[in-house]
């Protein structure tokens, strides 16, 4: 890569702030910092950074808030998810909204890095707890709701790719495993968060209503 | 911790919600004095029949006794319709009653549309009342799913009936013009009422909501904070204690941090199920040998023999993982299929030969092969140096069990 990634954190708390900086600063060009939203898409819009790492809760909103602002003028801006939280209506809300990816913030500096990189270059990110949200949305009342469009199943190979991730394979490892490319393994990650995005199943649904937040 | 002994629960009247045929306030009754429901019921009605004694009695623990709050909601469906029948037989013996005391037709159908209306728009304010403990997510979700236009009907219906009521009685009477020359100056009194009284009213009634409202928060608050000051104080308050000793503090921040995390994200787990069970070894396993252990469960089951089995087996990988593979970091993960249960416990650790494992080696040989196949299960282990450890541990389902 000839330039270093240009990065924007937002988050509220100005120590995970600046530890995130001193993790990744090495790797990656951090180009601005907000604490809430309003600041974030000002921040945003002002430096136009190749990836945003934004925090699920925010003062003033949350973080699907500015992913909505920023995209209806910003298209190429991407976001990855970086947050404590557990709970699959925060992770499926962000993701829906237009993220890529989802880390959890106990994720180290190099991986952390590494996400980032991905996420710039136009692939997702799943932790191995997303994937585990992904396959229980997409199998667990499998027999209740039969899959009405082709967004709402999960091929065999991205199942196998999700419960590697899910079992703490890196795609490195995942794609050894599977005898695939890394490339392949990015690009059957793309398309389940495509589904996961654009997939009405109930359980998806359930967890973005949950918080009445988005349609 | 210690905790103070529960005190047994005092017991109170309620009206039942479930098993009502009207109001639950036979089936209370039944419950408080531990009489048999039926006979209850039939007293009632006996003594409606016969002298109206019942009807009273029953009006009045109607209006004073409180609905239970505790109790699991009615199932709506079959309910109500039982519910119907108990309305219809109160009626009849209602009707029979008014016979008895020689009131004629023309009083008796009027007064019976009054009646039913009254009581259609009572049970709905009952329901409504018992509504504003529900919790506000569930409000919104039944509001949602259109429940709020058929309560709007059933209030309109009861209205209707009332009004209906009321001007049949007025016909029969032959009192409409005397009720049409009245009907005015009525008006006009009700109006000044309303105007009179309705901003205070109005005030009051804005006032209990607010204070209501500001209630329940302040008791979150509190409990919140007896949670927090409960826990997350003592462990600061400890970590400044043993803050030389870096292992103690890892495993007091790890703690503390799950047990906010349950409150936070998983407020009802039942512990007597698979994803209880895994969470609550894989504590043990983290606050025992001070590793970290990211625990994703897709699925679940209830707790059997054979879960339990596997759920040991998983504690003895990861315990494995934590003191052989020289990192402190482990992932396990179990996935509810349509035919088995399979788990995975990984490190990426040095790994080992299996080969090597000794015969008398009783933990891997004991604890996680043995243990699987005498639950119809399986566990194999896969190791290197450059992969880590990997055990997997299967269980096949009998029936379609998986939720």
């Amino acid at each position: 890569m000839v330039r270093k990634t240009r990065v924007v954190l937002v988050d509220d708390h100005s120590l995970v702030r600046s530890g995130v900086r001193n993790e990744i600063g090495g790797r990656l060009d951090v180009v601005g910092e907000a604490a809430d939203v309003a600041e974030a898409i000002t921040r945003i819009r002002d430096t136009k950074p190749d990836v945003v790492l934004l925090d699920v809760h925010l003062p003033g909103g949350t973080g699907d808030a500015v992913i909505v602002a920023v995209h209806a003028v910003l298209p190429d801006v991407r976001f990855l998810a970086l947050s404590v939280s557990d709970a699959p209506d925060d992770v499926i809300r962000v993701i829906r909204a237009g993220a890529r990816g989802y880390v959890t913030k106990s994720i180290d500096g190099d991986e952390l890095a590494t996400a980032v990189e991905r996420v710039a270059a136009g692939d997702a990110v799943f932790s191995p707890r997303l994937a585990g949200f992904v396959l229980d949305a997409f199998t667990g009342e499998a027999a209740a709701a039969p899959p009405t469009t082709e967004l709402d199943v999960l091929t065999p190979r991205e199942r196998d790719v999700l419960q590697l991730i899910a079992r703490g394979y890196t795609y490195k490892e995942a794609a050894e495993e599977l005898f695939l490319s890394v490339k392949t393994i990015e690009t059957h990650v793309s398309a389940v968060l495509r589904k996961l995005q654009l997939s009405n199943r109930r359980e998806l649904s359930r967890w973005v209503s949950e918080r009445r937040l988005l349609p | 911790m210690t905790r103070p002994p529960v005190a047994p629960p005092t017991r109170r009247l309620f009206r039942r919600r479930d098993g009502r045929l009207i109001a639950g306030v036979a089936s209370g009754l039944s419950e408080h004095l531990g009489i048999d429901v039926l006979l209850l019921r039939i007293a009632f009605v006996a003594s409606i029949v016969l002298g109206g004694l019942g009807m009273v009695l029953y009006a009045a623990f109607w209006i004073v006794v409180p609905q239970a709050t505790d109790d699991p909601a009615p199932r709506e469906r079959s309910e109500s319709r039982v519910q119907l029948v108990g309305f219809a037989a109160l009626g009849a013996a209602m009707l029979l009653f008014a016979q008895l005391l020689g009131f004629g037709a023309g009083l008796i159908w009027p007064a019976a549309a009054m009646i039913a209306g009254a009581a259609v728009l009572w049970r709905q304010a009952d329901d409504s009342s018992r509504n504003r403990w529900r919790s506000v997510a569930e409000r919104q979700r039944t509001a949602l799913s259109g429940t709020r236009r058929r309560t709007t009907l059933r209030y309109l219906g009861g209205i209707a009936l009332v009004l209906i009521g009321m001007g049949t009685f007025l016909a029969t009477q032959n009192a409409f013009p005397v009720a049409r020359r009245a009907f005015l100056p009525a008006l006009v009194a009700t109006l000044g009422i309303v105007v009179v009284v309705g901003p205070w009213l109005l005030r009051y009634w804005r006032e209990a909501t607010e204070e209501r409202t500001a209630r329940i928060r302040e008791h979150e608050r509190v409990e919140l904070a007896g949670r927090i000051h409960d826990s997350m104080l003592q462990t600061l308050t400890l970590i400044q204690r043993r803050a030389d000793d870096p292992e103690e503090v890892r495993r007091l921040v790890r703690h503390s941090e799950r047990e906010l995390r349950g409150w936070l994200y998983r407020p009802a787990q039942p512990a007597a199920s698979l994803r209880g069970m895994l969470t609550a070894a894989c504590a043990e396993v983290e606050d025992e040998y001070d590793v970290t252990i990211d625990l994703v469960v897709v699925g679940d089951l209830p707790a059997t023999a054979d879960v339990e089995a596997i759920v040991l087996s998983t504690r003895e990988a990861a315990v494995n993982a934590a003191k052989h593979s020289g990192v402190r970091t482990i992932s396990v993960y179990a996935e509810v299929g349509a035919t088995e249960l399979t788990v995975f416990v990984r490190d990426r650790g040095k790994g080992f030969r299996i080969a090597a494992i000794p015969e008398d080696r009783y933990g891997v040989r004991e604890s996680l092969i043995g243990r699987m196949e005498r639950h119809g299960g399986a566990a194999t282990i896969r190791s290197g140096k450059r992969i880590g450890t990997e055990v997997r541990l299967t269980l096949p389902l009998k029936v379609s069990a998986g939720v």
